[in-house]
């Protein structure tokens, strides 16, 4: 694979950080004076390392090399038959450590590397960008310390072990509701005290400038590679893109290379919960406001005082109560759908491709089958068998078979579990 | 409202040969009414400018002391306007009161009507530890329209544009943070302080004599003197809010605690 780097979007932030221009708000830097000259010095740092080919050859043949990039394109062709309409799906659950997030934090600890710091910090939620963030700090010989909130601790005992093993400092957070939003305040606290040395790998594409516009950097070979696979195998781009939507990396991941493609429509697909008529979900654009969170002005799942609210999701890595500002900004200027998909719905997809193809998805990932699903029934109806949508599988599903044997009974007999599956007639 | 501007109340302590001491206290801890008399404590034992924390999910600049009891106050069912009513209480007084807040309860609110009901509460104005002036042309705009103070903070990692550029858009007072860290965990010495007070100073425009506060890591007397040799204000928080939390269930006791810390502090202002 090759890193574009000079490949810009009609949709791109401003230099400073503003999408769609200051008077519409999206994005920006929200944050203490003390961390602003960390902030300029990573942003002066990524553009020259973005323009530097040396850099850039480095980072492309660690992907290759390390990671397994290029992830395949993967015609899903009993699953394409369900819906009368081809299905891609991007394959970064075969990724090094089973998801898309291993390219943002090889990308970001290279930059770390480059400007001579030899600590990283990191939030996580599940613990995914916590172990993707280890392994790289391992691989580039840095320290790392990763804020966990208390509560996912717990529900994720096995990633903390995984953090230990590859020799980081976990440390659980207490406060606040003690979850990720509450691990990244205390990332933030830490790196205010600690910037000299230590940089900051955001987990996502969100946050204060540059991170959205750094981390798209680092994650949109997933959509500059699938274009291409696209086009080489079937000559055509595809009608539709589909994406999982927490923070927005994936998605944004994929995106961003179809942007200026007028004729590929854009799906988010966002974690709705039990339902966004309930107050137990997390479809942050579907159903927040706009408003400032963790230093960008987003969309925020908040009350009519501005105080954050608790998100929910089964999904571990898309229970956040903001999301990236460019999703925001390409949600507001209709480039993007931005669609909630349920608890229920994710599971369910999530045991379809399982059955269907033998690719047992994050349930992050889930959520992305399950819209695009819908995308490919109405597109069949429209264009017929020939339509296109590609779905970006992000990650699989190994971390979340705790949730599936709860979610599904998986310790019951066969007869029964299969009463629960709704498989429809493969032809 | 008949109260001392922030500025006045600088000027004041200036004229005396010492610093101002500022308090901070957030709202609603331990309950509204809790928090008033709190905060009224701090008026009577000698704070010349008072800050009132709004209390927000997600604190960034905050350690663990002021988290707690802002979570507290936010579980107590705290709100936006208990906050202004609290404002009015304080600022009653006669002593200038400023709110100290995150940005994105403002905004919800709706920056000019904040603005208004702030003014119209007798507030002085706005300490915004994550909004920095190249981020804030709506409430510059909403405060000059309202003569509220506007506080902006600098750190020991500012560059001098930055710190020119910070000091240009304040009125009141400019916050210095101490050392680079967030609330109530490591000590601020006077010697730490001295270069980007230094800077502050040479920095500010010309003619403004914008008085410099220092805070974070601010909690004893001694400190106090220490600091007040070198800069116009000394503000405390974490070590405030400590006393509260240590005294949860005996709340005459957790206002005498304070009254002495504010007591110890003000004369610690004045041995500088």
């Amino acid at each position: 694979m090759t890193t574009e780097v000079d490949r810009t979007t009609s949709y791109d932030a401003d230099d400073r950080g503003w999408f769609g221009g200051p008077e519409h708000g999206w994005g920006g830097r929200f944050m203490p004076e003390a961390l602003v000259a960390a902030l300029d010095e990573l942003t002066e740092a990524w553009h020259d390392a973005m323009a530097d080919s040396s850099f850039v050859a480095e980072f492309d043949a660690i992907l290759r090399d390390y990671a397994g990039m290029p992830s395949p394109l993967y015609h899903a062709e009993r699953l394409s038959r369900q819906v009368g309409a081809r299905i891609l799906l991007k394959r970064e659950d075969l990724n090094h450590t089973g998801a898309h997030k291993i390219r943002n934090v090889l990308g970001q600890a290279l930059l770390t590397k480059r400007m001579g710091k030899t600590r990283v910090i990191a939030e996580t939620g599940a613990g995914q960008h916590g172990v993707a963030s280890a392994t790289a700090a391992a691989y580039f010989g840095l320290d790392c310390t990763v804020y966990m909130g208390a509560v996912d601790t717990r529900r994720q005992a096995l990633n903390v072990a995984r953090m230990h093993l590859l020799g980081a400092t976990v440390v659980p957070v207490e406060s606040g509701s003690a979850t990720l939003k509450d691990a990244i305040n205390e990332a933030l606290r830490d790196w205010v005290a600690s910037v000299d040395h230590t940089a900051y790998l955001f987990g996502t594409a969100a946050g204060p400038h540059p991170f959205p516009s750094l981390v798209r950097d680092f994650t949109r070979g997933i959509g500059d590679e699938a274009r291409a696979q696209c086009l080489e195998k079937y000559g055509v781009l595809p009608d539709a893109v589909a994406a999982c939507v927490g923070g927005g990396s994936n998605a944004i991941g994929l995106f961003t290379a179809f942007l200026d493609d007028e004729g590929v429509a854009i799906h988010g697909f966002e974690p709705g919960g039990e339902g966004v008529d309930t107050p137990r979900h997390a479809a942050t654009i579907h159903a927040g406001e706009k408003g400032v969170l963790h230093g960008a002005r987003t969309y925020v799942l908040q009350d009519a005082d501005g105080q954050t609210i608790e998100s929910h999701s089964i999904s571990a890595g898309l229970d956040y109560p903001g999301v990236g500002p460019q999703h925001a900004h390409l949600a507001a200027t209709g480039r993007a759908t931005y669609t909630p998909v349920t608890d229920a719905e994710a599971m369910e997809a999530m045991a379809l491709l399982s059955r269907t193809e033998g690719i047992i998805p994050a349930i992050e990932s889930a959520h992305a089958i399950a819209g695009a699903m819908r995308v490919a029934r109405e597109l069949a109806e429209e264009k017929g068998p020939d339509a296109t949508v590609l779905v970006n599988l992000s990650g699989r599903g190994d971390k979340d078979m705790g949730t599936a044997i709860e979610w599904f009974g998986l310790g019951r007999t066969e007869a029964e579990i299969s009463d629960d599956v709704t498989e429809e007639p493969v032809g | 409202m008949s109260g001392t501007t922030t500025a006045t109340a600088f000027a004041t302590a200036r004229a005396e040969g010492r610093a101002a001491l500022v308090g901070y206290l957030p709202a609603g801890y331990p309950d509204v009414a809790g928090g008033i008399d709190a905060l009224r404590t701090l008026v009577d034992a000698g704070c010349d400018v008072i800050e009132i924390g709004l209390p927000y999910s997600d604190p960034v600049m905050d350690g663990p002391t002021i988290q707690a009891a802002a979570q507290a106050a936010l579980e107590g069912g705290v709100r936006t306007a208990d906050v202004l009513r609290t404002v009015e209480a304080v600022a009653a007084t006669g002593t200038p009161t400023l709110v100290m807040t995150y940005w994105n309860p403002v905004e919800r609110y709706g920056v000019p009507r904040f603005a208004a009901d702030l003014a119209s509460a007798g507030g002085a104005g706005l300490i915004t530890p994550d909004l920095t002036p190249d981020s804030a042309p709506e409430w510059i705009a909403a405060a000059d329209e309202h003569g509220l103070d506007k506080v902006f903070l600098v750190a020991p990692s500012s560059t001098d544009e930055r710190i020119a550029m910070t000091t240009a858009a304040c009125r009141g007072f400019v916050y210095a943070t101490g050392i680079m860290g967030v609330t109530g965990t490591t000590q601020t010495t006077a010697a730490g302080v001295a270069p980007l007070v230094a800077r502050t100073r040479a920095l500010s425009p010309e003619g403004s004599d914008l008085p410099v506060g220092v805070g974070v890591g601010v909690s004893t007397g001694d400190q106090a003197a220490d600091l007040a040799e070198h800069v116009d204000g000394v503000i405390v928080g974490s070590a405030f809010v400590r006393r509260l939390l240590d005294h949860a269930d005996d709340r005459p006791a957790g206002l005498r605690a304070l009254a002495a810390l504010a007591e110890e502090l003000a004369s610690g202002v004045r041995r500088g």
